[in-house]
């Protein structure tokens, strides 16, 4: 796409990156995970600072790529992704639209608060995604991928992932 | 406090969630029961996330071209700085989360108080590093209860593993004169109140499992200092051979 004449408003920045889908689970956004942290505009050089959910999550060099093939193909030349690991990333940065998306995709979404030093594992699906009955049994704290936990619901039968609470 | 200090402790830091890591991982597709293998597999993918925030670290400081990458495959043996127990072999199941329990109990009880380090890089890393590691401590102390008072077979191999593996945990807490420094600076903890730590959690664990530590014992130690046993030799031959055999080869 042609080089665009002027520098894009940054609610236009926040919109393009709305569509950038997570590459694990890609019903939510990166934007909908927490993942961006901050736009803006150094110069004409746009600065995207990006966080890492699990510190080994093989998704986080993808999500690096997708967001700068997005904002390049929306004519932005000059791009730098800047990393920020602190304050870390925590499930409470999820937005509610990522909340009801992961729910209708099957994960059970985490629970709405941060678990906070202390507490360091806490929270339970409030629920199967599928049928809504309350009795689940949780099978492994770890899953398909470092972000979820195993569950089962005992009324329907079905397992299903837990987005878990960190 | 010297730079010089911060990196060997990241170093420490670093290679202990490599070496770790890269045993754990050899479990991927052999763990016993599916569940188990996706979380052996995960706690790998972890502690080698964490390595690069840690080697990444220390690569800054080196003030050289080098990278996390450059110092995971390209030092010798004797330039690995960590401890003893995280290199032993993987053994059976038993043996893997006996190693597993000790070193996350030591873990945790070091990056709880890393958080509040006087250095920013190091408190982000270790506030990082915390959340994942609080699910492996959780799962290895659960496993470890389970098949310590499990059957007598199991029973029997946890207190093997035990036994084999005690004698390195005493170097975890042995501080020399990189760690007394950081201490005095507020970068790291003291590492005498990480072993009152570590003992609450591994005391209340093991008299749940119905295991006991052996009562006298010669704690091994050199790790630290780059004088290994013979397992880490082995680890990275395998590790390290592609870029051995193909330097600076890429994706």
């Amino acid at each position: 796409m042609a080089a665009l004449a002027s520098r894009p408003s940054l609610d236009d920045v926040w919109s393009w990156l709305a569509d950038v889908p997570d590459p694990e689970i890609p019903v939510v956004s990166v934007v909908d995970l927490g993942i961006v942290r901050d736009a803006g505009w150094d110069g004409d050089e746009l600065v995207v600072t990006v966080t890492p959910t699990y510190s080994g999550c093989p998704a986080t060099a993808v999500i690096a790529l997708d967001i700068e093939t997005a904002l390049r193909e929306r004519g932005i030349e000059k791009l730098r992704l800047e990393t920020k690991l602190a304050p870390a990333w925590t499930t409470a940065a999820i937005t509610k639209r990522g909340r009801d998306k992961l729910k209708a995709y099957g994960i059970a979404p985490p629970d709405e608060g941060a678990s906070c030093a202390g507490a360091l594992i806490s929270g339970a699906p409030a629920g199967c995604p599928r049928c809504g009955s309350d009795d689940v049994e949780r099978v492994s704290q770890f899953g398909s991928t470092p972000c979820k936990a195993s569950y089962r619901c005992r009324t329907c039968l079905e397992p299903f992932d837990y987005f878990k609470s960190i | 406090m010297s730079k010089a200090a911060l990196k060997e402790f990241s170093l420490r830091m670093g290679d202990n969630c490599l070496i770790l890591g890269q045993r754990v991982s050899a479990w991927c597709g052999h763990g016993p029961a599916l569940e188990e293998d996706i979380a052996l597999a995960n706690v790998s993918l972890d502690l080698i996330g964490q390595t690069r925030m840690w080697l990444g670290y220390a690569a800054e400081l080196s003030g050289k071209k080098a990278t996390a990458d450059t110092l995971a495959f390209l030092r010798d043996s004797g330039e690995f700085r960590n401890a003893l127990l995280v290199e032993q072999p993987n053994g059976d199941i038993g043996q893997t989360l006996m190693r597993q329990f000790l070193f996350d109990a030591w873990h945790q009880a070091m990056l709880e108080r890393l958080v509040q380090s006087s250095e920013p890089r190091v408190a982000e890393i270790a506030q990082k590093a915390l959340k994942e590691v609080a699910y492996h401590l959780e799962r290895a102390a659960d496993l470890v209860v389970r098949l310590g008072d499990g059957t007598a077979e199991s029973r029997r191999r946890m207190q093997d593993a035990l036994d084999l593996l005690w004698p390195y945990t005493g170097e975890l807490f042995e501080a020399d004169k990189v760690e007394l420094s950081l201490a005095k600076a507020g970068v790291a903890p003291n590492l005498d109140e990480v072993r009152d730590a570590w003992n609450r959690t591994v005391d209340r664990v093991l008299a749940d499992a119905t295991l006991s530590p052996p009562e006298t014992v010669w704690m091994q130690t050199g790790g630290k200092s780059g004088r290994h046993t013979e397992h880490l030799g082995y680890l990275l031959a395998e590790m390290q051979v592609l870029q051995r055999a193909h330097p600076g080869a890429a994706w």
